[in-house]
């Protein structure tokens, strides 16, 4: 009678710690989910700034259609990629990202463009936007980073395993050379 | 993050119930000395502090932002302030914005209030917005933003009302104790030399309990400033911004007329200085500013906590870290960035007179501040309280129509 009730014992307490690790797991995705929902939220809405940049910027740049091509492209490439693929969303925002910073060095050949108070202020959303890309980036990153941990240890490995959770995907935008600074020629 | 919040609040805990015992030993003997029975002094004691605690959890906040004559902001009033504060919470996670004062005062500093992250609100001076770049900006921004984040807010508001409970019920103890002295003894009290000892150990400690209330609470919020710095290193990636930051605030001499005691430690650095005294020379509420700084600049490779903790050791040449390994393993490694403002995106920085003539701006708007640009090119900023119907202009002498 007594082996019995301790095996019983051993199992309750073995069954509550899964419960408790798999509800941890359940949390940490869910934390990976919503983070992704922050980046995705600040990428729309660097989506929507672009058409007005464009616009803005038409009048002034004359000889550099190139330029605003490539950005309304990437833009339109990016905007194609479906949600739910990281590795191709970070690919084209990667993109996206070098064409607006080529534009907005290219802009520094232009003052009457700087003067223009319109433009300031688009200029101030956009940087803010990358800013805010960048930092929804490393907060997600962190979080993949923590999810990925978990299911990597002991013993949550195990609770990962039988339960079937996947590891998360990093966000990078590091991972092509249009990283460094783009050069002006003068 | 919740690893951190979890050992952080246990120290704190700690210390809280050190200056709840010393709340309820000073009703003791209060209500010893006054009606001869323990008990009852308890009982005010606690009453005392239950008010006080729910006139602090529900209206805290906002007495403490009224109390510093801050005014709130939306993003049209200033969209780089709003803006860093939005990257500072998406880095760090919080869920929801938090409000944003602004308080019109050439001294540099800033606090964080409220009692959880769904309604938290930054509060900082206008002198701050002037002086700071965007990356020094960021960096004091996250470290107002992690108080929230790590639930150091509420704390400090609930160790800072059982502080303000036990100074009020000791100056009270101690104003009528001296003249029930004068008055004579009363009847009841025939006692004998063990009431005349309990009178005089209760007396004694009614004067010191403030004292040792206060180093306490000092205690908790010193802490508390070096795991908000850690923090903002963590989320900026940038610990050079805060370093910066810091050391243009130890350089300021300002001193700001809405702080006072009981609030000092809820900005980021002391504002409760001597005229005319650098701030990093008086710091018993923060830790000395220059320590800060230094932390800051020898985090090497990397903006985590473990960096953070390796540079603590290395300026206190101790084996001792001050955050524990359980938290360090939690939020993991983190590289660091190059300043914001060499990125070829960024918007160039706008001069020390630029950002001055922009918080300005600010100020005369949210003041209800009428502008009218003269076309001499003047801008003429007309008080709400101005009655005449037209104003002149003082450089070219044109008369304008005010409304």
């Amino acid at each position: 009678m007594i082996p019995l009730l301790v095996i019983l014992g051993i199992v309750a307490v073995l069954v509550f710690i899964f419960i408790g690790i798999y509800n941890g797991l359940v949390r940490r995705r869910n934390q990976v989910k919503n983070a992704w929902a922050q980046i995705d939220v600040q990428l729309k809405r660097r989506y929507d700034l672009i058409p007005n940049l464009m616009e803005t910027v038409k009048g002034y740049m004359t000889h550099e259609r190139e330029t605003l091509d490539s950005v309304t492209k990437a833009r339109n490439l990016a905007q194609q990629v479906p949600g739910g693929d990281v590795g191709a969303r970070s690919k084209a925002e990667t993109e996206l990202s070098s064409a607006l910073s080529r534009l907005l060095v290219v802009v520094e050949n232009y003052p009457d463009l700087k003067a223009n108070q319109n433009f300031l202020a688009l200029q101030e959303e956009l940087a803010s936007t990358e800013n805010k890309i960048s930092f929804s980036r490393q907060f997600y990153n962190d979080t993949v980073l923590r999810l990925n941990n978990q299911i990597q240890m002991f013993p949550s490995n195990v609770v990962a395993a039988i339960t079937g959770f996947t590891a998360g995907d990093f966000f990078e935008l590091t991972a092509t050379a249009e990283r460094e600074a783009p050069k002006v020629s003068f | 993050m919740w690893e951190q919040i979890r050992s952080n609040q246990i120290r704190s805990v700690v210390l809280v119930i050190g200056m709840g015992v010393l709340l309820l030993t000073v009703g003791f003997f209060i209500g010893l000395s006054f009606f001869d029975s323990g008990t009852v002094g308890l009982v005010i004691a606690l009453v005392l502090w239950a008010v006080l605690n729910l006139i602090g959890y529900f209206q805290g906040d906002s007495i403490l932002l009224t109390l510093s004559r801050a005014k709130k902001i939306s993003r049209d009033d200033h969209p780089r302030l709003f803006n860093v504060v939005e990257e500072m919470k998406i880095a760090s996670g919080l869920e929801k914005m938090p409000d944003i004062y602004i308080i019109d005062d050439p001294a540099l500093n800033a606090f964080a209030t409220g009692r959880d992250p769904s309604r938290a609100s930054v509060a900082i001076t206008s002198g701050l917005l002037d002086r700071l770049n965007r990356d020094e900006l960021q960096g004091v921004i996250a470290h107002e933003i992690s108080h929230i984040k790590n639930r150091d807010v509420l704390l400090m508001a609930l160790t800072a009302i059982l502080l303000g409970s036990i100074v009020m019920l000791a100056w009270y103890g101690t104003r009528m104790l001296f003249f029930s002295s004068i008055g004579g003894r009363r009847s009841s009290s025939g006692g004998g030399q063990a009431q005349i000892i309990i009178l005089v150990v209760g007396l004694v400690f009614i004067i010191l309990a403030p004292i040792f209330a206060q180093f306490i609470y000092f205690a908790i919020s010193r802490k508390r400033e070096y795991l908000a710095d850690a923090s903002s290193a963590l989320y900026t990636r940038y610990p050079e911004g805060l370093a910066s930051a810091l050391e243009k605030l130890g350089a300021s001499t300002g001193q700001l007329k809405t702080a006072n005691k009981a609030t000092a430690p809820m900005y980021i650095i002391n504002p409760f200085r001597k005229k005319g005294m650098a701030a990093s020379n008086l710091s018993a509420t923060h830790p000395p500013l220059k320590e800060r700084v230094r932390i800051l600049r020898s985090m090497a490779g990397g903006a985590s906590f473990s960096q953070y903790d390796q540079a603590y050791r290395q300026v206190h040449k101790t084996q001792t870290g001050m955050i524990s390994a359980t938290t360090i393993a939690a939020v993991g490694a983190a590289s660091l960035r190059g300043a914001k403002a060499e990125e070829p995106t960024q918007v160039k920085e706008p001069s020390h007179v630029e950002r001055t003539r922009e918080t300005a701006d600010m100020l005369y708007r949210l003041n209800k501040y009428k502008t009218i640009t003269c076309a001499c090119g003047t801008k003429l900023k007309v008080p709400p309280r101005f009655k005449d119907n037209t104003i002149r202009c003082p450089h070219c002498g044109r008369v304008h129509r005010v409304k």
